[in-house]
């Protein structure tokens, strides 16, 4: 039984192919972290799951065609993080977070107790009962985050695809809304699949991490077979001390290349 | 204390239009009806007015206290005007807020999208060319449905291929589509001087009735617009978040955008068959009711229907006393009000866009 199951799955966007051939089996209650530079094809990939851009080849979101699927049942089983999620500044939260509601809600019905009641438990799993009638302007970025999270636990998919999740929030706000999700994780029987820039954090939270560059995959395994000074020279171009601690778990420290720093110096 | 407005608040997220606004709406609509019915060169008086509508409902045993004169002038002169004056602006309201769910800019109202232009256009040609005919004023719903309908096309192409979809530049696609088709009007006008007085007077917006014809022909076709407005209140929430956030919540948007706008330029091309160009409606009711009620849709369609009409109906009072006996086209009236409140919201928006 897998969530999500690639099999040889190509996009093309205005006739440039951004994803090649890419196979990927995540097994329920996984955390797998897409990375790779800007460019790879990260988002992409998301959005392809999602159903929201047209593929070749096979993708199977509990052994369904999403392609087959209609939008709304594609949204009972996938409910989708963006990078940079449409914030109208004048809606509560809670009216936002009922916006997850909106594929158990029939076309003619509107939302009931039921729907309202997942909300605020969505709102108490993240600590965020206390914004319910806050306007969405009126956020700090974390508040914000967690308030777009909660829609997506709203939704009560199985299946959470998060891009970039702590882009724009502080080191402290990251940690939070990704320890969220880890607890979400332990909780239920939730799948994520993620896009992750930071790779420390990439290779702290995720079980297993998949890299990818101009829309292949290059590696995938354990965070600590994936994320090697040799990988990340190579597709990031960038300069990385990896350090491993049996506790602390792997850490990727950017260096400041050598040449340039004496340039500067000098 | 706080607590319990907070689970109050809740509850009518949940459940869209409270108790309490649909009083006020029912009440605010039912207040500009009877000031509509009761100002007149002939004064009928509003208990006088009550007691004549009660005296048709059955089994309350209500004698009317007008004479047959004025019960005709009534049921035959005023009502008629009234009560189309409230659908027209009902629908203009409501079809206001569609297009500014449908577009996420709180600008678009059928006057500025190319849409009454569009309509303004296909009903001048009819009465133009096909004045003669008989059905000249059934046709005009229809000629100002195909016109509206490339209106709001056209405005939306433009508005797109010049800028994405920020407020500004769908505004001025449809400004300037709005220009091109109000010449093309002007010029079928001057070409058949016949009847441009009629069309005329007609572009400057008049509530002109003979009998309930004008509310019969307008009924049906508002009623279907008015269905799927409410129907697509939630939907329209949902699109708050951008096209490709509402399909991943399970919204198929090009079919609801479709019914939507769909919907709004129906209501839009009757409504300017029937009273000609009424600016500014569309916008300041929806906007108003968002500033007190709530920006739902859920909330902000139905008010708008009964805000809209209310609205619409003390314009028209406006319009049939301050030059009284002469009539000052209620265009004038909505423009002169709209106008300022207009400048004042493009202060206060975010012109950046969605």
């Amino acid at each position: 039984m897998t969530s999500v199951a690639l099999e040889r799955m190509s996009v093309s966007l205005d006739g440039v192919r951004v994803v090649s051939e890419l196979s990927l089996d995540v097994e329920p209650g996984q955390w797998v972290g897409l990375i790779g530079p800007n460019g790879a094809g990260k988002t992409t990939v998301l959005r392809a799951v999602a159903g929201l851009v047209e593929y070749e080849g096979r993708l199977d979101v509990f052994h369904d065609e999403v392609a087959a699927l209609s939008r709304r049942e594609v949204a009972r089983r996938i409910a989708l993080v963006p990078q940079n999620p449409v914030i109208p500044p004048d809606m509560t939260v809670l009216e936002y977070v009922l916006l997850g509601r909106t594929p158990h809600v029939s076309y003619l019905g509107s939302p009931g107790d039921g729907d309202l009641g997942a909300c605020r438990s969505a709102l108490g799993r993240l600590d965020a009962a206390h914004l319910a009638d806050r306007r969405l302007g009126s956020l700090s970025g974390g508040e914000r985050q967690r308030a777009v999270l909660a829609r997506a636990i709203a939704q009560e998919a199985p299946l959470v695809l998060l891009d970039e999740p702590t882009t724009a929030l502080d080191v402290g706000a990251q940690q939070q809304v990704l320890e969220l999700v880890a607890g979400l994780r332990a909780n239920g029987n939730l799948t994520v699949l993620s896009a992750m820039h930071d790779l420390t954090v990439a290779g702290q939270y995720a079980d297993r991490l998949v890299l990818l560059d101009g829309g292949r995959e290059i590696a995938s395994g354990q965070p600590a077979e994936v994320l090697t000074e040799t990988l990340i020279a190579r597709h990031y171009g960038a300069s990385v001390l990896v350090v491993s601690d049996p506790e602390a778990g792997i850490a990727v420290v950017p260096l400041r290349p050598r040449l340039e720093a004496e340039e500067h110096v000098g | 204390m706080i607590a319990s407005s907070r689970a109050r608040r809740g509850l009518t997220a949940a459940a869209g239009l409270s108790l309490g606004w649909a009083v006020i709406g029912a009440l605010v609509l039912g207040g500009a009806l009877l000031v509509g019915f009761a100002v007149g060169p002939v004064d009928l008086g509003v208990g006088a007015i009550v007691r004549e509508i009660l005296s048709h409902v059955p089994f309350l045993g209500v004698k009317s206290p007008l004479d047959d004169t004025e019960q005709a002038i009534f049921w035959q002169l005023r009502a008629p005007r009234v009560v189309l004056g409230a659908l027209v602006g009902a629908m203009l309201a409501s079809a206001g807020a569609g297009y500014q769910g449908v577009f996420r800019n709180p600008l678009a109202d059928p006057y500025l999208l190319g849409a009454a232009a569009g309509a303004g256009l296909g009903a001048t040609l009819v009465i133009a060319y096909a004045n003669d005919s008989g059905a000249s004023r059934e046709l005009r719903p229809l000629a100002a449905f195909v016109g509206a309908t490339a209106g709001v096309a056209a405005a939306y192409a433009i508005g797109r291929s010049v800028g994405g979809r920020t407020t500004a530049s769908l505004i001025l696609a449809g400004v300037t589509v709005a220009s091109f088709l109000t010449a093309v009007q002007t010029f079928v006008q001057q070409r058949n001087t016949d009847t441009v007085q009629q069309v005329y007077a007609w572009i400057l917006g008049q509530l002109e009735t003979s009998g309930w014809r004008e509310v019969a022909i307008a009924l049906p076709y508002m009623a279907v617009s008015w269905a799927v407005l409410l129907v697509h209140g939630r939907l329209l929430d949902v699109l708050a978040v951008g096209d490709e956030e509402a399909a991943s919540l399970g919204v198929s948007v090009s079919r609801v955008r479709l019914l939507v706008l769909g919907a709004a330029t129906l209501g839009t091309a009757v409504a300017v068959a029937l009273s000609g160009l009424i600016a500014f409606v569309g916008i300041i009711v929806p906007h108003a009711i968002r500033l007190v009620a709530g920006t739902s849709y859920r909330v902000v369609m139905p008010l708008s229907i009964m805000f809209g009409g209310a609205f619409l109906v003390l314009a028209d009072v406006l319009a049939r006393t301050v030059t009284s006996p002469a009539e000052l086209p209620i265009g004038v009236v909505t423009a002169f009000f709209g106008a300022p409140f207009f400048a004042l919201l493009l202060r206060t928006t975010r012109v950046a866009g969605p």
